[in-house]
């Protein structure tokens, strides 16, 4: 176990301060995760345009430093992207999280990659996976506007 | 009392969690076991396993002699007046269930008011909140004041003709607050109404005294108090105990059974429906042993001084804040740090081999009275020491250091 690992100084700076902590104006899709072992709690609202680009994407919630800067860099990196972008975006980082060694998607340019793979640190912390990924399951449900809450311990 | 002599009867200590020496400062999540307690479990099964109040064969009677012994320890422990008044259920939890389900399905109908505290754990919340949602019976909350206590006026405040049952903590598990129980009950029996306790933070240590409480049920759990899991401990009024009906059944409940009716057994066999947590029943006499011998008004004294230690050496240290600031504060101490959540650092003690607990710790509705989303709590046992909280100290300057915090 490496604390460093967990705790890099680009995932303290996201979980201090947080970026698109806030509500979008005018959002067209959102959804609401929550952690009920531990009260963290994510609103994740998004502006997608006729062309299903992601306009805007902004959040609301409470949480550790991990799951605040996961959100954090998750918000500024699907950004601009497509939905169908987002959504392989998604499941990259969640196949990464829970087995992989590095992420494969091509669509986010290395420099990006690099940020997300800081959060890669929790692997070592099991009862922490929970708190990286929330946000991401909560993106996933905002997109297919299934207005379910998402609930870490209900799947 | 020697606590390093007492701390070696507790195996987990003999080894290493990831190479570090194990602070743990959960116990009011869960205490850790005696050697004795672990040798009790390992030998009923090899030498004297069977079930109890069945078979007539040797093995099965002495089982049950070995079952009701503990219940006759039981009933010395907390000085209840009739060893019926024990009943075993499988933790404190069910406990409640079986007393909001038994005497709310008996004596409660809709517009009733069941009185209870902010400082609840969920376990004497949510089995009251079915009763809402089958029965319509309302739940008032008792609140906490600055300190983190509820005092006697504010339950008197909240007493109406139509409050049916109070039911509240002995010892908050989050702010360590002790409640007046005696008075409570003194106030609530005035007015006819009966009383439960949940005695899960209050059993391991205090001195308990079910006549001079008075209270009509209590609650314990036995692996807080250095017992196996799988166990809790309905105290209840004989009255009471005869007067409503069983929560579940089943075999071993039973006087008669036939196809048009059925008879229910006597005490406690009507509330024991099924095979029981045999070995954990049994082992359980070895931990209240293991009280008795080191004497429990030695271990509160013990406690106390533990906590008043942490809780100097949490004050001093900048940026900690102290949930609650009970008058005499139980066995644990909950804190926050500014600009630290409570996971990461649970994570980075953990690091060091600090066990502490970080969440809600099941009390959502007192967080949310305090405008948290978590905190995190350190506890004691009768195994710690002073320099626990000196490791804990120093653990937490790591996180402040980690989250360039001064």
């Amino acid at each position: 176990m490496n604390l460093k690992e967990l705790y890099q100084e680009i995932i303290l700076d996201h979980g201090k301060n947080p970026r698109n902590l806030r509500k979008t104006e005018n959002f067209n899709k959102d959804a609401k995760g929550h952690n009920p072992l531990c009260g963290d709690k994510v609103h994740i609202y998004l502006k997608i345009n006729e062309n299903k680009k992601i306009e805007d994407i902004s959040f609301e919630g409470q949480g550790c430093a991990i799951s605040m800067a996961s959100a954090s860099i998750m918000t500024d990196l699907v950004k601009g992207k497509e939905e169908f972008e987002v959504k392989e975006i998604v499941s990259d980082f969640l196949d990464m999280i829970k087995e992989k060694d590095k992420l494969n998607n091509k669509i986010l340019h290395d420099d990006d990659k690099t940020k997300l793979m800081c959060l890669s640190g929790v692997k070592q912390y099991p009862m922490r996976v929970k708190c990286a990924t929330l946000s991401w399951h909560t993106l996933t449900s905002a997109i297919n506007n299934s207005q379910e809450e998402i609930n870490t311990e209900s799947n | 009392m020697n606590i390093i002599d007492i701390k070696k009867e507790f195996p987990i200590f003999n080894n290493k969690v990831q190479n570090n020496d194990l602070v743990y400062l959960d116990s009011a999540n869960s205490s850790q076991k005696p050697l004795v307690v672990i040798d009790r479990i390992y030998d009923f099964y090899t030498k004297e396993f069977s079930n109890v109040g069945r078979s007539v064969h040797y093995l099965a009677v002495a089982a049950t002699n070995l079952y009701e012994n503990t219940r006759s320890s039981v009933q010395k422990y907390i000085n209840a007046k009739e060893k019926d008044e024990i009943v075993f259920t499988k933790g404190a939890t069910e406990a409640i269930n079986l007393v909001a389900s038994s005497f709310g399905h008996k004596y409660l109908k809709e517009g009733d008011e069941v009185l209870i505290t902010e400082l609840e754990h969920h376990s004497n919340y949510v089995p009251w909140h079915y009763l809402r949602k089958s029965i319509g019976i309302k739940i008032e909350f008792a609140e906490i004041n600055q300190e983190g206590e509820v005092t006697i006026d504010e339950i008197k405040k909240k007493i109406t003709p139509k409050t049916k049952i109070i039911a509240l903590t002995h010892l908050s598990n989050v702010t360590g607050a002790i409640l007046p129980i005696k008075e409570i009950t003194q106030l609530a029996h005035s007015k006819g109404i009966p009383v439960l306790v949940d005695g899960c933070q209050s059993a391991p240590h205090m001195k308990l005294d079910m006549q001079d409480l008075d209270c009509d049920f209590y609650a314990i759990s036995c692996h807080k108090m250095y017992g196996p899991t799988g166990l809790g401990i309905l105290y209840a009024k004989k009255k009471w105990l005869e007067d409503l009906p069983p929560y579940q059944g089943g075999g071993g409940m039973i006087n008669w059974v036939k196809k048009d009716d059925i008879g229910y057994g006597d005490l406690p066999n009507k509330y024991e429906a099924g095979t029981m947590a045999t070995a954990q029943v049994i082992a359980f006499n070895e931990s209240i042993k293991f009280i008795k011998k080191i004497g429990i008004e030695n271990i509160a004294k013990h406690e106390e001084e533990l906590i008043k230690y942490g809780e100097e050496i949490l004050k001093k240290n900048n940026s900690v804040k102290l949930i609650g600031n009970p008058k005499k504060r139980g066995a644990v101490l909950s804190f926050t740090i500014d600009g630290i959540h409570p996971h990461d650092i649970a994570t980075i003690l953990d690091e060091d081999g600090v066990a502490i607990r970080a969440g809600h710790h099941c009390c959502q509705v007192l967080h949310d009275k305090l405008d948290l989303t978590a905190s995190a709590r350190a506890s004691v046992g009768v195994y710690n020491t002073t320099e626990d909280f000196d490791k804990l100290n120093l653990s937490i300057n790591k996180c402040k250091k980690i989250f360039n915090l001064k």
